[in-house]
């Protein structure tokens, strides 16, 4: 598994969610470990864009942009907080 | 539709370059002139989008180089041969051109002088780049705040900033360490193998002294650097990690 950290997304996270989101702090709904977006793992090249647990491997977050639409799933984080 | 800019979120704007340095045979420095940037943290990137005539766009992340205290902002790019980005970035783009950029970008892996020490750098081949600019903020800012460097690069020819990280490796309080994985001058006296426990043991401060650790480097170098340093003792909350690849 050779993935990077939430710092590859940070453009991203800011457009989507309109604010600096890699300090704040992701719970994962599979394991429920939490920690800041920077630490998890990320896949830029599967089909969108895929967040994952470091802990679990646990999906977090699924990102896909199709003509500058992004649609988000954020079913895999079991809560955010800043 | 055109869309209005709201405050907070990114917008691209137009930077022209303004001078191009050769850092190593695959690595350029690229300073450019952005009208309303801004300001930066030390450690932030900017995203960078190419536009081609038919429409396609590329957008890749790179750290920021340069000081927020530095003239210009200065990226650093190395060339990655099967790229999108990178190759036009080092071996196409001439001063006078102009890129868009967003940013900047990150507020995980920052240093400011405020954040204290001791400082604990270790960069894996082009993960020095954001080092880099935390070593220029701390000289600039005329912070004391101890720092050692361990700079893990295939061969001498490839460390980027070679001279100024000699030159800085001169003033007290500041400890600059290369390891070679791949090929070593003659006399080479420097480490010649990737990072371990041992070296790291060597190199690291003592646990005791909590020093704030960053990482940068390819994810398999991160890894093994990270937690590594957790099983010396360090702090997990205290070892800030970022990963790069060939994206």
């Amino acid at each position: 598994m050779d993935g990077l950290d939430g710092n590859a997304i940070a453009g991203l996270l800011s457009d989507v969610f309109g604010a600096e989101m890699t300090t704040a702090t992701g719970t994962c709904a599979t394991c429920g470990a939490g920690g800041p977006l920077a630490e998890t793992v990320v896949f830029l090249r599967a089909p969108g864009t895929v967040v994952r647990c470091r802990t679990c491997s646990g999906v977090m977050m699924v990102f896909v942009t199709v003509r500058e639409t992004t649609c988000v799933d954020l079913r895999g984080l079991s809560n955010l907080g800043t | 539709m055109a869309r209005a800019a709201i405050p907070g979120r990114l917008t691209w704007k137009a930077a022209e370059v303004v001078e191009l340095v050769g850092e190593t045979a695959r690595a350029k420095s690229i300073a450019l002139h952005l009208d309303d940037w801004p300001g930066h943290r030390a450690g932030q990137h900017v995203d960078v989008r190419l536009t081609a005539e038919d429409g396609y766009q590329a957008q890749r992340s790179y750290s920021i180089a340069s000081a927020p205290e530095d003239g210009y902002l200065t990226l650093t790019v190395e060339r990655l041969e099967d790229g999108e980005v990178s190759p036009y970035l080092v071996d196409v783009l001439e001063p006078g051109d102009e890129l868009e950029l967003r940013g900047p970008i990150g507020g995980y892996f920052v240093w400011e002088v405020a954040l204290g020490g001791p400082l604990l750098l270790l960069a894996g081949g082009s993960g020095i780049v954001p080092l880099r600019a935390m070593l220029r903020h701390r000289a600039a800012a005329d912070s004391t705040v101890p720092v050692r460097l361990l700079y893990s690069a295939r061969t001498l020819d490839e460390v980027i900033y070679r001279d100024e990280l000699v030159r800085i490796s001169a003033f007290d309080e500041v400890d600059v360490r290369f390891t070679l994985t791949r090929e070593w001058p003659e006399g080479w006296r420097g480490y010649r193998r990737r990072i371990d426990r041992e070296m790291l043991a060597e190199v690291a401060w003592p646990a005791g002294e909590r020093p704030l650790v960053y990482v940068c480097g390819p994810t398999a170098f991160v890894e093994v650097a990270a937690s590594t340093l957790v099983d010396l003792g360090h702090e997990p909350g205290r070892i800030k990690t970022e990963r790069f690849g060939a994206s």
